[in-house]
């Protein structure tokens, strides 16, 4: 496993302002956050709350890197610290290969590779070997409760329900020492929201540090350490002339 | 010896272009393998005709020399024949069909049988001289090629032969690499007579007249064929004697003898063939005398 | 790690620099002040709509075209760096034949559309000085299964192909002297929806299985999103902007991404 940086924070958010500039609307400025700041450590469920709009996934993507951040910093702790908001692409993928993965709302559906690759995939491009992979991604698929006879299929061809659940799968194969929730337990059942909320245990138990957005009041009170009001960094409305 | 018709310029050609035509001469013996360009004259044939191999006679020919022209391997031929009372009356030069008499011998596909020596010029009639044109139909690029020594499409063509026919299945313009630096094409000799190439005492000139290109391989010169490692270069060979002297080892054409599908092999060069002919015959007269 | 691997230095430096690089057709810049880095394995997008000069930096990387201003420099093989508009014509051709692919959109244009599929394989390793006829039909043989042609093809004309498999066929001939660097041209347009999933699928493979470099030239979001890690985005012949590719569609920042970004259809 990837090595922790023993002090500090594993994430480390300072500063950051991020404003929408809508140039097909005669360049209309819409700022959503504003001095946002916080850290995330090795082995805590850090939960962004606040209501929708407010930028909770927005904070998500300028983490890893997918947002660009008007200013301030988002630094990554792993190894050599890379500060994303900063970094060039290079050394954003070399951080999300080493330091942090992400579990989107969605699974991007990548034509014709079957679910059971798509589960190891993130293994097999970090060097592990495909035999090996494929176990684990095996296991994972079992535990989320996508029947055999599937694996061997592209998921474009499943339910919304179990492309999600290969897509939780996908996210949570790596052992990495940052990882990124977003929503991963909406358009989940009963059985598979507490799959998924003893993956996010798990991770915890082997000192992983996450960052997360959880719709669901019940599932979000089960895993989060704490939770960040993303409301605190909403931009001043300045009265406009 | 018999002198120039009145009227022509020896040769036929001008002297100018005479000398236009030597110095494309001797910048090719000097490259050898390397397609040198020159300026084409009309001569009275039709292109595609011999008109390069006409043009590097004419231009060559001296009045002491002895001229020899085959079309095939065969002397008496119409083309054969009329190029060479063409060249009798516009030089004034002797013609034979003797091999070992000759000292100019144009052709348009074979190469002689009898052993060529120092002295003697091979002038070939050269249809298409650019052993890559076929598969790269660009001359801009075909030249680039030759100049970087860039021949690796060549043998595209031979995997095409082993690929379709499980050998190479050339059997003519075999390509050849002349010494070790420029790829050329025989022309459309036989690959049969590929090997009569190889350190040559004669000195071969080829002549393009559509496509105006002169090259020549010197005399003592490597000329290698090309093959694969596993399958390399095998030339031409025939199971049988030819049917009219007996001779083995020598290239056959095959002779359709009537209606009813009949054939017979018979040596294509004629010169050779009358003479073993003769020869054979001179022995069974001997054997004949002895036993009377 | 084997011992082949630590033998080259990996990553220590880009395997092509571009600055501030362009090309005029007499008075009219085709492209100007391009300048990125391209590293092994990575995979850059370079997007845009026709004449917006992505086609002329493509030629102006891969030296069809002079580069009239700025500098191109390529890491050889052999760890030198080298100016591409510096090298010799017969350098240039030597690197297309051993570091170098080129995927045409229009597939005739690179391969030999009457020679048989084993022989469009094969004449790249013909051309580095192969010469034995088995090893060089199993080497094509065993890249036209990589591409997924049928092995019952390998003696037919590219003529009589299909188009998604013509591509494929393309892509077997540049990948099999495992090049290091490859120039890709709207490989995927031009076919029907379902055949370019398969070819994107199969480029997307090869690519980090090859840890190839590779620029891609497409006027598809989709396409850049699929298989690039950082994309440039070109208008009037100038990059307007340029970065991860998943940052550069996700939060556009220049006004012309953000109408690209907002004219792809919803799939």
């Amino acid at each position: 496993m990837t090595r922790i940086s023993p002090v500090g924070a594993t994430l480390a958010v300072s500063g950051v302002d991020k404003t929408f500039t809508m140039h097909l609307q005669d360049g209309k400025q819409l700022p959503v956050l504003r001095g946002v700041s916080f850290d995330v450590h090795a082995g805590e469920c850090v939960v962004l709350g606040g209501t929708s709009g407010a930028g909770k996934s927005s904070i998500l993507k300028m983490v890893y890197g997918n947002y660009a951040a008007d200013r301030g910093s988002v630094v990554v702790n792993v190894g050599e610290p890379v500060d994303i908001a900063a970094a060039d692409p290079r050394q954003v993928l070399a951080a999300r290969r080493e330091a942090m993965g992400y579990v989107s709302q969605f699974l991007r559906c990548v034509p014709r590779v079957p679910a059971i690759h798509v589960v190891a995939e993130p293994l097999v491009e970090r060097g592990v070997s495909i035999d090996e992979a494929l176990d684990r991604a095996a296991a994972l698929l079992t535990r989320l409760a996508i029947p055999a006879r599937l694996w061997s299929l592209p998921p474009a061809t499943f339910s919304g329900g179990e492309q999600q659940r290969v897509n939780i799968a996908r996210g949570f194969i790596t052992e990495l020492p940052l990882l990124l929730l977003d929503e991963p337990t909406a358009s989940l059942d009963a059985r598979n929201r507490d799959v998924v909320v003893e993956l996010i245990a798990d991770k915890r138990a082997r000192g992983v540090a996450m960052l997360g957005i959880f719709h669901d009041a019940e599932v979000r009170e089960r895993v989060a350490d704490r939770v960040i009001d993303v409301e605190l960094f909403a931009p001043v409305l300045e009265a406009t002339a | 010896m018999s002198t120039a018709l009145p009227g022509y310029n020896v040769g036929y050609l001008d002297e100018q272009t005479k000398r236009m035509i030597r110095r494309a001469l001797l910048k090719a013996v000097a490259i050898p393998g390397f397609q040198v360009p020159f300026a084409s004259r009309e001569v009275p044939m039709p292109r595609g005709w011999g008109t390069g191999g006409v043009q590097v006679t004419a231009s060559i020919i001296g009045g002491d020399d002895v001229l020899k022209v085959i079309d095939q391997g065969a002397d008496d031929t119409t083309n054969a024949v009329s190029i060479r009372s063409f060249f009798a009356k516009v030089t004034g030069a002797s013609t034979t069909t003797c091999t070992e008499d000759a000292t100019i011998i144009q052709t348009r596909h074979r190469i002689p049988e009898a052993v060529l020596r120092e002295g003697q010029i091979m002038v070939y009639q050269v249809p298409i001289p650019e052993p890559l044109r076929f598969l790269e139909p660009r001359e801009a690029e075909t030249r680039r090629m030759h100049a970087l020594e860039e021949y690796g499409l060549i043998y595209v063509k031979l995997y095409e032969d082993i690929a379709k026919y499980g050998h190479i299945a050339t059997t003519y313009a075999y390509p050849v690499m002349v010494n070790g630096r420029y790829l050329m094409d025989p022309s459309p000799t036989p690959s049969f007579d590929n090997p009569k190439l190889h350190q040559s005492p004669a000195l071969h000139l080829y002549g393009a007249g559509r496509e105006k290109r002169i090259y020549a391989v010197p005399p003592y010169t490597d000329v290698v064929s090309l093959g694969f490692e596993d399958h390399p270069f095998e030339p031409q060979r025939f199971e049988q004697p030819c049917a009219v002297c007996g001779s083995t080892g020598v290239y056959l054409d095959e002779i359709i003898t009537d209606d009813a599908g009949g054939v017979m092999y018979a040596c294509s060069d004629t010169d050779h063939c009358e003479r073993a002919a003769a020869l054979a015959s001179a022995h069974i007269d001997d054997l004949e005398e002895a036993r009377a | 790690m084997t011992l082949e691997q630590l033998h080259f230095e990996p990553d220590r430096r880009p395997l092509l620099e571009v600055r501030g690089a362009g090309h005029s057709y007499g008075e009219r810049y085709g492209c100007r002040d391009v300048s990125f880095e391209l590293w092994p394995g990575e995979v850059l997008a370079v997007v845009g709509e026709s004449g917006s000069g992505k086609s002329t930096l493509l030629g102006m990387l891969s030296q069809r075209l002079k580069l009239s201003e700025g500098s191109v420099r390529y890491r050889l093989g052999d760890g030198d760096v080298v100016e591409l508009s510096e090298l010799s014509e017969s350098r240039v051709r030597r690197l297309w034949r051993t570091e170098w692919g080129f995927v045409h959109q229009n597939a005739a244009d690179g391969l030999r559309m009457h020679v048989s599929a084993g022989g469009n394989v094969g004449e790249p390793l013909m051309a580095t000085g192969w010469r034995h006829y088995g090893k060089i039909r199993a080497a094509a043989a065993e890249w036209l299964a990589r591409v997924e042609i049928p092995a019952d093809r390998i003696d037919d004309a590219p003529a009589t192909f299909s188009g998604g498999m013509r591509q494929r066929l393309q892509i077997a001939r540049n990948l099999v002297v495992s090049p290091r660097l490859v120039f890709m041209d709207e490989p995927t347009s031009g076919l029907d929806v379902s055949v370019q999933a398969r070819l994107l699928d199969l480029i997307r493979s090869l690519v980090a299985e090859l840890g190839l470099a590779v620029v891609i030239v497409t006027h598809d979001l989709a396409v850049a999103r699929l298989i690039s890690h950082r994309t440039l985005v070109m208008k009037d012949g100038r990059v307007v902007e340029s970065g991860l590719t998943d940052r550069v569609l996700d939060d556009p920042q220049a006004a012309y991404t953000q109408l690209l970004v907002s004219s792809i259809l919803q799939g």
